[in-house]
């Protein structure tokens, strides 16, 4: 299924928290909503679950307009709140079945189903205990299986790494590649290398407005502009050599970075600049003791994009 | 309605793991059956076999457990964000709110339940009339779900337990006495007007064994009015973060 917004625009009192978005994702996708916190990722997903309503623009789900029919839409859609509220006082199988017949699962069903939404998220040793007993990791497992018991078409999850160690992020993280596989996942996080990890397309928006639209890679050229080179050169003057590459053709910035070191770092025009360079440095018998293209990181993209 | 009930057991199972609902029930059996047996105008005072004074006591006592039992309903759920998850699943505002008020009026039925005893024991010591005390438990069953109305509405304006109690009391308040003494100070229309706003007028008028329908629809509006509201104060949560 996939998910169309249209001119969403959203107020609380005179403040826009969602100001004119508009975005497709398309059906198998997995979306990474980027944003520094308030800048309205969670009212969008809020709107798309329909926990509340736009006050201007469409939000359609497989077609349809989502205002139309709720119920419906809601059946294929598994949500993952921010914080991930949940019933403390209730043991993780209980609360399971409890979702699994709010979402109308058949009654013969409702057992094998739950028993399966255990296994897969590795709850069977925690599942009779109350869900307040629980660490935060296996805390996080429950609002996960909650949010895909009835094996919805799309899941939206907000923040669903929050608060955990770096073992649990990477289970969880494991856990939503491996169930996200067939469906349509919109996730929100700050966590940048999360997003690289298991997201094929990323969103970034800031202030309510959407800034930037397109793969890792995408942005990362787009945010970059020109290819950059970091190069150690030894057995040289450094001063001379700095010369030497500002008249190579292909390069148009030359920068110290450690003039002890003789390191450089070397903006290019085309393509065939490092090659260039490596010529330059075998006539002048300079040793080119290290050449590393420079990734703009997506940190970078991110600063550049909602900091003003 | 099967979604309804789902959320109406999950919620009555609450009350039992809570031991809310012990509490309640031990409380209102102790309470009620201390002035109906033992002090006060109990039943060996008044030389009758008739449950009157068991109905009088259970009036008020009833007036300061439902706002208790229908605190959490709403408010808690808002402030540990779990309404969110709720309503993000296939089940619409009205059927959340039903299925929570259906919860708390059956536990009280469960509570009044338990005070069958009393009938059959008054029932043999003397001519009990089964009338009017079929009528008796009626009434109570229909205030308790008035009362449980405005405590589900006020665990929908705040998300703090406390202040929904106290909110629940204070416009209980207004039906259970002031309503009957305001009107008392006042003649003509007005008067009337305000004096059948009491739900005590109401009650004892069903309570002596007269079914009346004014009465049924006075507490019917109430307890339409109530969901109404309540499912308007909900959808508030569009203007607010």
């Amino acid at each position: 299924m996939d998910i169309v917004i249209e001119n969403l625009t959203k107020r609380f009192g005179n403040q826009k928290a969602v100001d004119n978005i508009s975005l497709k994702v398309s059906t198998g996708e997995i979306i990474g909503f980027l944003g520094p916190n308030g800048a309205g990722k969670t009212t969008t997903m809020k709107i798309i679950t329909n926990y509340i309503s736009a006050d201007e623009g469409r939000v359609f789900i497989g077609g349809r307009l989502v205002d139309d029919d709720p119920g419906r839409i809601k059946k294929h859609i598994g949500y993952l709140p921010e914080n991930n509220p949940l019933y403390q006082e209730m043991p993780v199988i209980d609360y399971l079945e409890f979702c699994a017949r709010l979402h109308n699962i058949e009654k013969g069903v409702i057992g094998r189903r739950v028993a399966e939404i255990v296994r897969i998220t590795g709850l069977n040793r925690e599942k009779h205990k109350k869900i307040g007993e629980l660490s935060k990791g296996y805390r996080q497992r429950v609002g996960l299986a909650q949010a895909m018991i009835h094996d919805p078409e799309i899941l939206i999850l907000d923040e669903p790494t929050s608060g955990l160690d770096p073992n649990q992020i990477a289970e969880i993280r494991k856990l939503i590649r491996e169930l996200g596989r067939e469906k349509t996942v919109i996730l929100s996080t700050h966590i940048l290398p999360e997003v690289e990890a298991t997201c094929d397309r990323i969103f970034i928006i800031n202030k309510g407005r959407l800034v930037a639209d397109g793969t890792p890679e995408n942005l990362r050229t787009q945010a970059q502009g020109s290819d950059i080179v970091k190069v150690r050169i030894e057995d040289g003057d450094p001063d001379q050599i700095f010369k030497s590459l500002m008249q190579v053709r292909s390069v148009s910035l030359v920068d110290f970075t450690d003039r002890h070191m003789n390191r450089f770092e070397i903006h290019c025009r085309a393509e065939t600049a490092k090659r260039e360079i490596f010529n330059l440095c075998v006539s002048r018998k300079w040793v080119l003791t290290e050449m590393t293209p420079y990734e703009a990181k997506l940190e970078d993209i991110f600063r550049e994009l909602t900091m003003n | 309605m099967n979604t309804v009930w789902t959320i109406t057991r999950r919620e009555l199972s609450s009350f039992f793991d809570s031991l809310v609902a012990v509490i309640m029930i031990v409380l209102f059996l102790g309470f009620t059956g201390f002035f109906t047996w033992i002090s006060g105008a109990d039943i060996f005072m008044t030389g009758q076999a008739s449950l009157r004074s068991f109905f009088g006591i259970a009036y008020w006592t009833l007036f300061f457990f439902i706002p208790a039992l229908t605190m959490k309903l709403l408010a808690e759920e808002k402030k540990t964000g779990t309404l969110e998850m709720l309503l993000t699943k296939p089940v619409s505002d009205r059927q959340v709110i039903l299925g929570k008020y259906l919860a708390a009026v059956i536990l009280v039925a469960i509570a009044l339940a338990f005070t069958l005893p009393y009938v059959i024991t008054i029932s043999k010591i003397g001519n009990l009339d089964t009338g009017g005390t079929f009528c008796g438990y009626l009434a109570l069953l229909l205030i308790s779900a008035a009362y449980a109305g405005i405590g589900i509405f006020s665990s929908s304006l705040t998300n703090n337990q406390i202040v929904a109690f106290l909110t629940a009391l204070f416009i209980g308040l207004f039906f259970h006495i002031l309503f009957g003494i305001i009107a008392s100070g006042m003649k003509g229309m007005a008067g009337q007007i305000i004096n059948s706003l009491s739900m005590s007028v109401h009650f004892e008028s069903l309570a002596r064994g007269v079914i009346d329908t004014k009465d049924l629809i006075y507490f019917g509006s109430i307890i339409f009015l109530t969901l109404f509201l309540t499912e308007v104060s909900l959808s508030k949560r569009n203007e607010y973060r």
